[in-house]
């Protein structure tokens, strides 16, 4: 069991001697292997939310917990994917992949293994020597998803994983990420200002209101993905045409709007 | 002329402009000593120079011939600028990842720092030697300030992310530092030793000048006591000389460690 808890978490930050509320009392949880999408207004905190349970960041009030401890500084049960990718340009692609697994004093072998293995899943055969640099965007982004996988984490974190991507990689990357998520289920919670993107990938998605962030509703999108048989479309077009998918897509989008709407004074 | 914006330079246009600057100061040379204003013996012309260099490659002088003194003078400059390499470098990655660490060093380091290293002449004479051990600490008080500030700057000002993801892949603060926090700040290190590999290299005259066997500055000293102004000049040129070249190689080593980085 690995479900990621946020239980009434507040957090301040501080700036000239002055206090400013971030996140003002979330309530959230992502069961074990489900996949929560987080949407809301750029500057609500989702990403603050994301930090904080990837131990980047400690809660002012409240905690969060992973699998039923305490989350205590960053660590490789939490895997992390970024959004600017943050692989490091002096490791080749395999050598990107394999660092987690030798932090865990994994043997060369086994190393070995495990790193071909999530090469095969995300595609990366043939790149394993070339550097960071040498990959488009959408091959940088798989590459930081093998990292995280590899690890096989209780938990992963990713921050607007496809946020940097041009539009057809995005599509392809989102097609991906179900497949692999089919292949080896994760308790993932994923943040983005895609309202599509959340509908697609996710078992439910956490719509959040402006600054301070509060979670603002819950919808579950597994009982219409199931009754309206969205996983027999094999493309994400076909599915974005269902009439049950814009109904959702639009009742977020409306939800999100009143948040926007509102901020202005 | 309008001082509107100035037209970009091509190659060929700067390395005219260039030879133009060098020829007129080889001309102003030439015609000061020829002229005869200054006595001879103590301005000889840029050809005399060049004759007594050519002749110093195999003639020896105050015991050895010009390559031998280069070669001793490159050899405490290798010692003197690698030992302020292997402390510097580690010791600023240390000083950026460690805020304790930072916190006691920089103020030592600040209060000697502004101690140039013809400064520590006589007292790296005194503790060290005039043999080998002295030139090598003036040479090392030269090349060392550049090396730690260099890594250290690199250490500190390493992009945030790199270091959040070697946390969360569960890397120990040990290999942060050797996998992350080195590579990251390479760029910047390469650049700090190019300009601590000219400091030491100019502070070489004034290490020699207190040693008594070999070396090009010790070969200067010679000349001077002789008054050999040839001989004096020619040492000049050949530490001009060897310093552009150290410079040029540790300048393309920074522009293939910036390539293969994907930097430029």
């Amino acid at each position: 069991m690995s479900a990621i808890v946020f239980e009434s978490v507040y957090r301040y930050f501080t700036r000239d001697g002055k206090s400013f509320p971030a996140l003002d009392g979330i309530d959230l949880t992502v069961a074990d292997k489900e996949v929560v999408a987080l949407v809301g207004p750029s500057g609500c905190g989702k990403t603050t939310c994301l930090r904080l349970a990837a131990g980047f960041e400690v809660p002012t009030k409240g905690r969060v917990t992973v699998g039923g401890q305490p989350v205590n500084g960053p660590g490789p049960d939490r895997a992390v994917v970024f959004q600017q990718f943050a692989l490091f340009p002096w490791k080749s692609v395999e050598d990107n992949i394999a660092f987690g697994l030798r932090n865990q004093g994994a043997s060369a072998s086994t190393r070995r293994e495990r790193v071909s293995a999530i090469i095969g899943l995300m595609g990366l055969e043939g790149y394993e020597t070339a550097y960071p640099h040498q990959l488009s965007g959408g091959m940088q982004q798989r590459v930081a998803i093998a990292r995280a996988y590899v690890l096989d984490p209780e938990a992963l974190l990713m921050d607007e994983p496809f946020g940097a991507l041009d539009a057809q990689t995005r599509i392809v990357m989102q097609e991906e990420l179900v497949r692999i998520a089919r292949v080896n289920p994760r308790t993932v919670l994923f943040i983005t200002h895609a309202v599509e993107e959340a509908v697609y990938l996710a078992d439910r998605v956490a719509v959040m209101t402006r600054r301070p962030g509060r979670i603002k509703e819950i919808l579950d999108i597994r009982g219409v993905r199931t009754a309206e048989r969205w996983n027999e479309h094999e493309r994400i077009e076909d599915v974005m045409d269902l009439e049950s998918f814009v109904h959702l897509r639009t009742h977020i989008w409306r939800s999100l709007r009143e948040e926007k709407i509102g901020a202005v004074p | 002329m309008a001082s509107s914006a100035q037209r970009p330079l091509s190659k060929l246009e700067t390395l005219v402009l260039g030879i133009i600057g060098f020829a007129t100061f080889l001309g102003i040379w030439l015609a000061v000593s020829a002229s005869g204003y200054v006595p001879r013996q103590f301005l000889p012309t840029p050809f005399e120079v060049l004759a007594r260099a050519s002749h110093l490659l195999t003639a020896p002088f105050a015991g050895a011939t010009l390559p031998m003194h280069l070669a001793r003078s490159l050899e405490r400059y290798a010692y003197g600028v690698a030992l302020a390499a292997a402390i510097g470098i580690p010791l600023g990655l240390a000083m950026g990842w460690y805020r304790w660490l930072d916190d006691i060093v920089t103020p030592v380091f600040d209060g000697l720092r502004f101690i140039a290293p013809i400064a520590w002449v006589p007292f790296a004479a005194l503790w060290f030697g005039t043999g080998i051990g002295g030139p090598i600490m003036i040479i090392f008080s030269g090349a060392f300030p550049p090396c730690l500030i260099s890594a250290y700057r690199g250490a500190r000002f390493v992009d945030g992310k790199y270091i959040e993801a070697a946390q969360m892949l569960g890397a120990s603060n040990l290999r942060t530092i050797a996998e992350v926090l080195l590579p990251a700040s390479f760029p910047s290190i390469v650049a700090g030793l190019r300009v601590g590999a000219g400091l030491g290299w100019q502070s070489l005259v004034g290490a020699e000048l207190i040693v008594a066997s070999a070396g090009v500055g010790y070969m200067m000293v010679q000349g001077q006591s002789n008054i050999s102004t040839p001989t004096v000049m020619a040492g000049m040129l050949a530490i001009g000389l060897v310093g552009l070249l150290i410079d040029v190689a540790l300048r393309q080593m920074e522009a293939f460690v910036r390539r293969r980085r994907g930097l430029a």
